[in-house]
Parts: C-alpha cells; sequence; structure tokens
C-alpha cells in the first residue's frame, strides 16, 4: 500500500475560473488558543499519539458498557435490533453475508477509542470520562476475544493490541483495474441477442407501504365506543408554551424515546399517554426487572415519579436500564413533564 | 369538477385514438378533432371569476399542495432509526438540474442540529502558521464564489449491488443532489491561517470535522483541499438548510457526499490521515476476496433516467414520450448520454439540456413515438475523460457483490404494454 494516493485532480480547469486572487492576508479571524484546540482537537492516530491519560479494564468496563452502550448494541456487543453489532464476524469478509465489526473489520483500534470518545453514547456524546473510553474500548476487545479479562487498555497498552483486519485493505485501485476497461461506447450489436430478464425488483411497491398498512390496521382496530369518554377523563390540561420549550428538552431522549403520531417503541417505549399511566405499561416492550417490580405495586407516572425519575434514573431506579445521566436543570424539568403531559391528551 | 376532469380525460383518449387511427409518423400529425367542448374552456372557472390569495398570504412560498407527494422519502427499515438515517430526493418528479434544497436528500448521522450563526465558530489549527479562530461574520468577509456542484453519497444505488431492489428511482438514485453554492475557497482560508511553514503540499491532509454529535470527521489530501474545495454557506441563492449543515458546511466537488461535512467546526493540517470511523468502517468498499478498498473519493459517471421510472408510468397511452434522466461525473463534465430502449443492444445519444459542467448535474432528454411496445431503459453517462459508465456486470466483474458503496452501475427499467414500469436486472 502507497502512503499516500496518486491523486488525479480533473479539476482544475473548473476550480479557478471564478476563484478570488489575493495579494496578501486580511486580517480576519483570532489566534485559537491553547485551551481551545486542546478542546475540540481530539484526534488520535493509528500508532496511538495523542491519546489522553487514563486507563480502563475489562470488568469495568462490563458495567460501562451495560450502562451506556447495551440498550443498542447488546450486553455482549451483539447488536440489538438494527444497530451495529461491534463484535464477532472473523473470516466472514469474503463470504456473500459478511459481518464487519471492531474485531472483524476494523483496521486500528485508535478509530474505535476517537469514535467512542467523541460521539458515543449515542445522544450523550462527550459526557463520559477518557477512563470510561478506555473501559469501553476494552470491553468491546475482550467481546471480540482480543485481549483476557484482567487487561487494562491505556496509553502504555494502546499498541499491544493486534487488530484481525490491519492489512485488509488497500488504497483505492479504480484508476489501474476499471478506468481503462470502462471505455468502449458501443452502439449497435452490443449483446449477442434480444435481453431477457434475469432478476426481478424484490420490494415492488412503496418500500414503506408494508409497514404503514400494518400501522394503518392499528389504529383502526384500536378505537372502541368507549374511547370518548375515557379520552375526556384523561384529559390533562397543559401549558403550550412550556410544553413547546420541553420538547427541545425532549432532544435528550429522543435517541430512544418515539412520542406522537406513528410513534412506535425503539430503544426505550413509546412514550404517548405517559401521564398518568402505570409504570412498565407499554405493550411489546422489554422492560428491565426493577422497572417491571415497579409497575407490580402500582406505581403511576406523574409529577411526582418522573421528576423524581428523570432527575437521577439510576439512583431513583437501581437496575434500570434507561442509559441516561439525570436532567440537572429545574427549567428543564418542568418543559419535559409539560411536554410528556401534552402527549398524553 | 369531477365532471369536468372525465371530459377532459375523455377528450384526450379521443386525441390519442384519432392520432393512432390515422398511423401517421411522430411530427407530421396535428392536434386531432376533439370530440367534445371541454367544460374547462366553455364554461366561466371559478379561479378566473374570483379572486387569489394577496401577497404575503405564505411569507416564504411552500409548493401548491397538488405537488404534495414531490417530497423526500426514507425507507424505515433500512436503518435503525430516523436519526441516524437517510432519505431520498424525489428525482422521478423533479427536472431541470438545480435540486431545490427543501427536497434534497438528508443523510445525518446524530441527527440536523440547529446551530446559531452567533454561536458558530470555526478553528483551523495544526501545521499552519497561526492557528485561526473565525466566526460567521469573519467568513463573510472573504472574497467570495459561487458554484454549482452534485453531491452523492457514496452508498446511493448501495442497495442495488445484489439484486433490483427497491422500485423507484428517487429510493435507488435518490441519494443526490445538485445546487448553486455560495461561500469561500478552502484554499483562501488556509492560506490566512498560512501555509509557510510546513513544508511540501504533497503529502500533507486537511482533517475535517462537524460541530454534531457525529463530529463525522474526514481526511483529505491537501491537494484536493487546495484544488477546488470550499466552504459554502449559500445553495441556491439563500442560506442553507439546518438539515445540510447550516450555517456552514465543507463542499468537496466531484467526491463522496460524506467528505461534506456538515457544521463544519474544524479544519486541522497534518501529515497523515486519522483513519477516523467514517474512512475505515464505513465508506470503504469490499471485494470479492475480502480485502477492501479505502480512500474511495471519486463519485464516477453515473446517470440514470427519472422518467419514465417505477414512480413515474407512462399514463397517456402511445404517441410521443419525453425520456428524461440525469447524469454527473465526480472526474469532470458529462460529454454526452446514450439511451437504450432495448436493454442494452442498440443506442442512441440524447440530447443534454446544456453542454456538461464539471461535477455538476446533467439533464438528458430523447424523444420518442412510443407505440406500446415493451422497452428495456438504460442510460449511460460518458465523461470528458473518456471514461464509459459501466454495467452492474462490469462492475461485478471487478468488485463482486458485496462493495456496497460506489455503485455507478448503468440501472435497468422494464416498462410494458400498459406504461407500468419496475426496478430489473437484465441478461
Amino acid at each position: 500500500m502507497s502512503k499516500f494516493p496518486k491523486l488525479l485532480i480533473a479539476t482544475a480547469v473548473a476550480s479557478l475560473t471564478a476563484a478570488p486572487v489575493m495579494a496578501e492576508k486580511l486580517g480576519l479571524g483570532r489566534q485559537a488558543t491553547e485551551a481551545e484546540i486542546a478542546a475540540w482537537n481530539l484526534d488520535v492516530f493509528p500508532d496511538g499519539s495523542n491519546l489522553p491519560d487514563g486507563q480502563g479494564d475489562v470488568l469495568t468496563g462490563e458495567e460501562v458498557f451495560a450502562e451506556h452502550c447495551a440498550a443498542c448494541h447488546g450486553d455482549f456487543a451483539e447488536g440489538a435490533g438494527n444497530w451495529p453489532k461491534l463484535a464477532g464476524g472473523v473470516d466472514t469478509l469474503a463470504d456473500e453475508d459478511p459481518l464487519k465489526t471492531v474485531g472483524s473489520y476494523w483496521p486500528y483500534l485508535s478509530t474505535s477509542f476517537d469514535y467512542v470518545r467523541r460521539s458515543m453514547p449515542f445522544g450523550g456524546a462527550q459526557t463520559m470520562s477518557n477512563d470510561d473510553v478506555y473501559a469501553i474500548v476494552a470491553y468491546i476487545l475482550y467481546s471480540n476475544d482480543l485481549v483476557d479479562e484482567d487487561f487494562t487498555l491505556s496509553k502504555e497498552t494502546f499498541m499491544s493490541v493486534e487488530m484481525p483486519n490491519s492489512d485488509g485493505f488497500i488504497v483505492d485501485g479504480r484508476e489501474e483495474t476499471e478506468y481503462g476497461a470502462f471505455t468502449n461506447r458501443c452502439m449497435e450489436g452490443c449483446k449477442p441477442e434480444v435481453v431477457k430478464i434475469t432478476k426481478n425488483v424484490v420490494f415492488p411497491g412503496d418500500p414503506n407501504a408494508g409497514a404503514v398498512s400494518s400501522e394503518t390496521a392499528a389504529t383502526e382496530v384500536a378505537p372502541s365506543e368507549e374511547a370518548p369518554t375515557e379520552a375526556i377523563e384523561a384529559a390533562v390540561t397543559f401549558d403550550a408554551d412550556l410544553a413547546e420549550k420541553g420538547a427541545k428538552v425532549f432532544k435528550k431522549c429522543k435517541a430512544c424515546h418515539k412520542v406522537g403520531e406513528g410513534a412506535k417503541n425503539g430503544a426505550g417505549p413509546i412514550l404517548n399517554g405517559i401521564w398518568g399511566r402505570q409504570a412498565a405499561a407499554v405493550d411489546g416492550f422489554k422492560y428491565s426487572k426493577p422497572m417491571k417490580a415497579l409497575g407490580e405495586t402500582g406505581a403511576v407516572w406523574n409529577e411526582e415519579t418522573l421528576s423524581g425519575y428523570l432527575a437521577n434514573p439510576r439512583k431513583y431506579l437501581k437496575g434500570t436500564k434507561m442509559s441516561f445521566a439525570g436532567l440537572k436543570k429545574e427549567k428543564d424539568m418542568a418543559a419535559i413533564l409539560e411536554f410528556l403531559k401534552a402527549n398524553s391528551q | 369538477m369531477v365532471d369536468s376532469s372525465t371530459k377532459q380525460g375523455a377528450s384526450r383518449r379521443a386525441f390519442l385514438k384519432g392520432a393512432a387511427a390515422t398511423g401517421a409518423a411522430l411530427g407530421s400529425v396535428g392536434a386531432a378533432k376533439a370530440a367534445s367542448d371541454d367544460p374547462l374552456i366553455t364554461e366561466v372557472q371559478d379561479w378566473t371569476s374570483g379572486l387569489g390569495d394577496g401577497v404575503d398570504a405564505t411569507p416564504y412560498g411552500m409548493p401548491i399542495e397538488y405537488e404534495g407527494d414531490v417530497v423526500r422519502r426514507t425507507v424505515e427499515w433500512l436503518t435503525a432509526d430516523q436519526i441516524s438515517s437517510i432519505n431520498f430526493t424525489p428525482i422521478h418528479a423533479l427536472d431541470g438540474t438545480i435540486t431545490p434544497q427543501g427536497c434534497a436528500f438528508e443523510r445525518h448521522h446524530s441527527g440536523a442540529i440547529t446551530l446559531k450563526k452567533e454561536d458558530y465558530r470555526l478553528m483551523i489549527n495544526g501545521l499552519v502558521d497561526t492557528p485561526l479562530v473565525f466566526t460567521y461574520e469573519d467568513l463573510e468577509r472573504f472574497p467570495r464564489v459561487t458554484q454549482t456542484f452534485f453531491l452523492e453519497c457514496a452508498a446511493n444505488t448501495g442497495m442495488e449491488w445484489a439484486g433490483a431492489q427497491l422500485n423507484g428511482s428517487q429510493y435507488t438514485h435518490g441519494m443526490i443532489h445538485n445546487m448553486e453554492y455560495t461561500g469561500v475557497t478552502l484554499r483562501t482560508l488556509l492560506e490566512e491561517a498560512g501555509l509557510g511553514a510546513m513544508g511540501a503540499i504533497k503529502d500533507k491532509w486537511v482533517y475535517v470535522e462537524g460541530a454534531d454529535a457525529s463530529s463525522n470527521g474526514r481526511s483529505i489530501p491537501l491537494e484536493k483541499a487546495l484544488d477546488d474545495c470550499m466552504i459554502a454557506f449559500k445553495a441556491n441563492g439563500e442560506a442553507l438548510r439546518m438539515e445540510h449543515g447550516y450555517p456552514v458546511r465543507l463542499v468537496v466537488p466531484g467526491w463522496e457526499g460524506n467528505m461534506w461535512v456538515k457544521w463544519l467546526r474544524r479544519i486541522e493540517i497534518m501529515d497523515r490521515p486519522v483513519e477516523s470511523r467514517e474512512e475505515t468502517s464505513k465508506y470503504t468498499d469490499t471485494l470479492a476476496d475480502g480485502t477492501s478498498r479505502k480512500w474511495t473519493w471519486v463519485m464516477d459517471a453515473k446517470s440514470v433516467i427519472t422518467s419514465p421510472s417505477p414512480q413515474m408510468p407512462i399514463k397517456h397511452g402511445k404517441g410521443p414520450l419525453v425520456i428524461t434522466g440525469l447524469a454527473w461525473s465526480g472526474r469532470g463534465a458529462i460529454t454526452a448520454v446514450d439511451v437504450s430502449l432495448d436493454g442494452g443492444v442498440t443506442w442512441q445519444e440524447a440530447r443534454l439540456a446544456e453542454p456538461g459542467k464539471p461535477m455538476a448535474m446533467s439533464r438528458f432528454y430523447l424523444d420518442i413515438n412510443w407505440q406500446g411496445e415493451e422497452m428495456f431503459l438504460q442510460s449511460r453517462a460518458m465523461d470528458d475523460t473518456g471514461y464509459v459508465q459501466p454495467t452492474k456486470t462490469q462492475l461485478r466483474e471487478v468488485r463482486g457483490l458485496n462493495s456496497i458503496y460506489h455503485n455507478n452501475c448503468i440501472q435497468t427499467w422494464h416498462v410494458n404494454a400498459n406504461g407500468e414500469a419496475n426496478n430489473v436486472e437484465v441478461s
């Protein structure tokens, strides 16, 4: 693999026709401070350079992973639903259906660390300590059988990990393998005979049609004659402005929770109608044991219970699956409660 | 209204019947005789006698309700959720070359964020003479450029590697848009930070990242950055939409859409690539033997017939038919587009609406007299490097079935005698 690709910049003609030519600098902007650069420059390179201080072991990683990652990536990094699988798949890359994971595909360990530190968990990026990031990455390595369970990941041990697919990449070779071959502009008799269909379309109609019709069916069945009375009894008054502010706060939640028309269960249960509903009462959602137990006591979601839970979920209900750090600001709490109320009309 | 439209339909049928009866060739026959008077013409209509909306009824105008179907659409089951997801431009229903922002496809890795101009900062650091921070206002004071480019997601047509999957050009080819961008060249900004001390350009890279949670960092050779990249704050004359990176995105002409970082917040010059998630685990092309190509940045020449197509069946019956579509190349300008009606046995050159522009979309038309015959419609683009858009078979011979990304194969629509079109593969 060459260190650097031979670039074909075919674009010089296009690019400079209207580009301004400046004789000297304009003196715009200001110098960046060291603290500013340090805050944004999180790059970690394949050779481990620019890794932060800190460390994390596999066992700690298992706990942190269960808390922050398992809702989407599965307890053993095997993936849940359509979310990415992080473990397994070694030696499947030439198969009909390759399984691309950190273990089977990612060439550099630095990429995992860099990505987890910048972007994970989904909906709570850059809220974890460097130690937790080290621990999570150590656990992902363990899930891929790449380290033992007593392994501790740090700057010092980083380069000792061998990634199985580190030699699996070549630099774009289209110039050699394709560009010379794809030049025949045949106009007549380009195929020996009349063409036939070899494959028909797999999804013939609107690709969303299946999903839409089952939803329609569900809503058509749902209303019963008693529904209107129930709705009136259940009606709650709410402050629309505050609820609107709550919609913004809800951005913290919506990676896992859906609300509104057409909402479905995601990594968390659907929240339509949560106000005044018993805990753990959404059909088809797999609640944690403590949440189910809470529901069995008859606990109902209201101002008191919701504000307690959302302020510090894991303290309020030890063992909850909800990987959310908690709402710190009273203002945000009031707004989100109003938003949930508004979605329970 | 129901009445009049029925009659209108009847008169159209009569026209077609008349045209067929004469058996005349296209061009030699004028409009046929109307069977009856059209009340849309003979009767005074409400819109003619009454008044329409006043100015400012919609301070920012949206398409009229009758065009409500011409919208971006996602395919829900393709991704785990709708935040890290994709939708598709309704290219089947558009014409010309410019994609309106409101229906230009979206691809987010951590959702479309809302970032105010006042809160926007762009940092340039790394191997520059002086690391700098710009505000949005600063950026508007640099000399400005305006140019049109297409942006194609590397995964556009990716579903189709294994077979004919989704039925519509929107879904098979809609991860693309073409806009006129206004902004500042990346060269201008990098030179402001100073390139004097870093040494040779050849082996340097820029790393670009966004302000959203995904960060979506990508490494780009400095040579490309200085050649034609720009940072854009306007598209099609107005501010970027939030879903396209408001207030500032990167423009990387001809290269895969993932590199056009949205909500651009930092540009670092470095002596090697970062090998970020988006340039190793994603956007790399796995070959049949299990090795994978990386740094496959350029989007090769490609085209698709947008109408007729599965979402745009022929409803008007036999006679004059406009076949139209789009063509583009990341390596230069489109020089010609050919269309085949028989699945690639014979080809004829289509008409380009305008001469091709480098790394921007071209619109092509082929006007035919369709007599209800079965068609296997294909289009094939040529660019100014001499490249001819390949068939799916040609691509599979080189890359196998698992490449996912960078599928620029020739697309086939099967049109039956009723004018209905379906996505197929042919021999």
